[in-house]
């Protein structure tokens, strides 16, 4: 089995591939900005740190929106922090811009929900912090409900209604935010399971066994 | 409960090894960076933080494997300090499997290094490591005792003075776009007495960004402090861990006694079962 990590140059991404290793040494790991190769790959990693704009920037620069949109249509995709935002249909970061729009949602500054919460909070969010598993999944076998995971971001995304049939992980900090969100063959994390543990190469383990159903 | 106060073990780094000595009684090689963070990794630290003393220029590349075999070992951020000087320097730590770099010297020398350096690779790689000593100074306007807390930026390990206010400077550093602060009080560092509280308190309530408590810490009591008191959002800690006095488990046991929101680590098999 070949996964493909996205490479957008941002981000630590031998980190997420360490991982793939450590779970389990049969499956072929690659760091690809590749069309070819994202189009032959059986699963998509589309990971993501730092700034929005520059990923989208980095996303047309490779050439690469085709390859995702047609990996995000046919094979399991594993989207990690700025890689799930980017599913979004809005990101206010970087003066505003659209988002793949998978999901019907905004991912917007953590200022924006402090006057909801009693106590300061600290910005970038940054440790590890609870996910509360709203649906089941595949993914999350194995794994506690209420399990910590670990979160570095100051953006979050946010529904624009009420449901939460494509949630699988809401986590609170000042408000509760999106921590998971899947639909058919894609899920999508903010936290980093790559950097959360025991627990984090758990979920990756379900990734590289899951068939995408 | 809400984001679980962060316990960060430091080690001190010289040429590849370990220095300042770790103790723990059923690790074979307790010099070698891999098999301490491995062990801290297993009592369920939060963060493992490297800061590499290495003197020598020749020598500076042994962290970089240092950091690629613990990052392929041990799945839990991972910060790097010492040495920093340019983009290059950023670049190489992070590829290596670094996720954050601490910078101390070049940030005082140079603070444009630190807009440079978060514009390039996020702010959520930057942390600014500020060592600061109490200098409290006869100011107008002051309280009759005739002082007010002041604390001063040191480097060079808090041999050189700069004159720069820590608590003005913290600000500055996450203006510039710092992610986070590391403050170690220099009047603290190696006497287990504890954080200085006021000066932990002071950073912390004027910074928007997390910050780090380090330098004094002598007994579990005084990490819960560190945040009750000082309102840091992470504890470091380096002898207490290293001499086995304490595994961070029953430090974790202790906050959470203390009603502090504290993570404890699975207990599933490192190789997770399918």
């Amino acid at each position: 089995m070949l996964i493909a990590i996205v490479d957008l140059g941002i981000g630590n991404l031998r980190s997420v591939e360490q991982a793939f290793n450590r779970v389990d040494t049969a499956i072929d790991v690659v760091v690809t900005a590749d069309a070819k190769l994202i189009d032959s790959a059986d699963k998509i990693v589309l990971p993501g740190q730092g700034a929005i704009d520059t990923w989208f920037q980095a996303l047309d620069d490779r050439e690469l929106r085709s390859p995702l949109a047609r990996a995000l249509t046919e094979k399991p995709v594993l989207g990690i922090c700025v890689g799930m935002q980017a599913l979004f249909s809005y990101c206010e970061e970087g003066g505003g811009m659209s988002g793949l729009g998978m999901f019907d949602g905004s991912v917007r500054h953590f200022n924006h929900f402090h006057n909801t919460s009693s106590e300061t909070l600290k910005i970038p969010q940054m440790g590890w912090n609870q996910v509360a598993q709203v649906n089941s999944h595949s993914l999350w076998k194995h794994i506690d409900d209420q399990t910590h995971f670990y979160f570095v971001h100051s953006y979050c995304a946010n529904l624009h209604d009420e449901n939460l049939s494509d949630v699988f992980g809401m986590t609170n900090y000042g408000h509760d935010f999106v921590a998971a969100i899947g639909r058919d063959n894609v899920f999508a994390v903010q936290f980093h399971p790559e950097k959360s543990h025991r627990d984090g190469l758990q979920l990756l383990t379900n990734f590289s066994q899951w068939d995408g159903n | 409960m809400p984001l679980a106060k962060r316990i960060i073990p430091c080690l001190d780094i010289e040429d590849g090894r370990v220095v300042k000595g770790v103790n723990f009684v059923d690790i074979r090689d307790a010099g070698d960076p891999v098999e301490v963070a491995k062990r801290y990794n297993e009592q369920g630290a939060d963060e493992v933080t490297f800061l590499d003393i290495t003197a020598t220029t020749e020598k500076r590349d042994t962290i970089l494997h240092v950091v690629e075999k613990v990052a392929s070992e041990v799945f839990i951020p991972l910060t790097v300090g010492g040495g920093i000087r340019e983009l290059n320097d950023i670049r190489r730590l992070l590829n290596a499997g670094a996720d954050k770099v601490s910078i101390n010297s070049t940030a005082v020398f140079n603070p444009e290094f630190i807009r440079e350096a978060s514009e390039h690779f996020g702010s959520q790689c930057i942390v600014v490591a500020i060592d600061a000593k109490q200098t409290s100074r006869l100011i107008e306007g002051a309280d009759s005792a005739g002082s007010i807390d002041r604390w001063e930026i040191f480097t060079h390990g808090g041999r050189k003075g700069t004159g720069i206010d820590a608590v003005e400077w913290a600000g500055k550093m996450a203006e510039y776009g710092a992610g986070e602060i590391l403050l170690t009080s220099m009047d603290g560092d190696g006497t287990k007495a504890g954080y200085d509280l006021k000066l932990t308190r002071a950073v912390s309530d004027s910074v928007p960004i997390p910050v780090i408590a380090s330098g004094g810490v002598g007994n579990l009591q005084h990490l819960i402090d560190g945040i009750n008191e000082g309102g840091a959002d992470a504890v470091l800690a380096a002898s207490i861990f290293h001499f086995g006095e304490f595994t961070i488990l029953q430090a974790k046991q202790a906050m959470a006694d203390a009603g502090l929101a504290t993570r404890f680590a699975s207990e599933k098999p490192l190789v997770p079962s399918s």
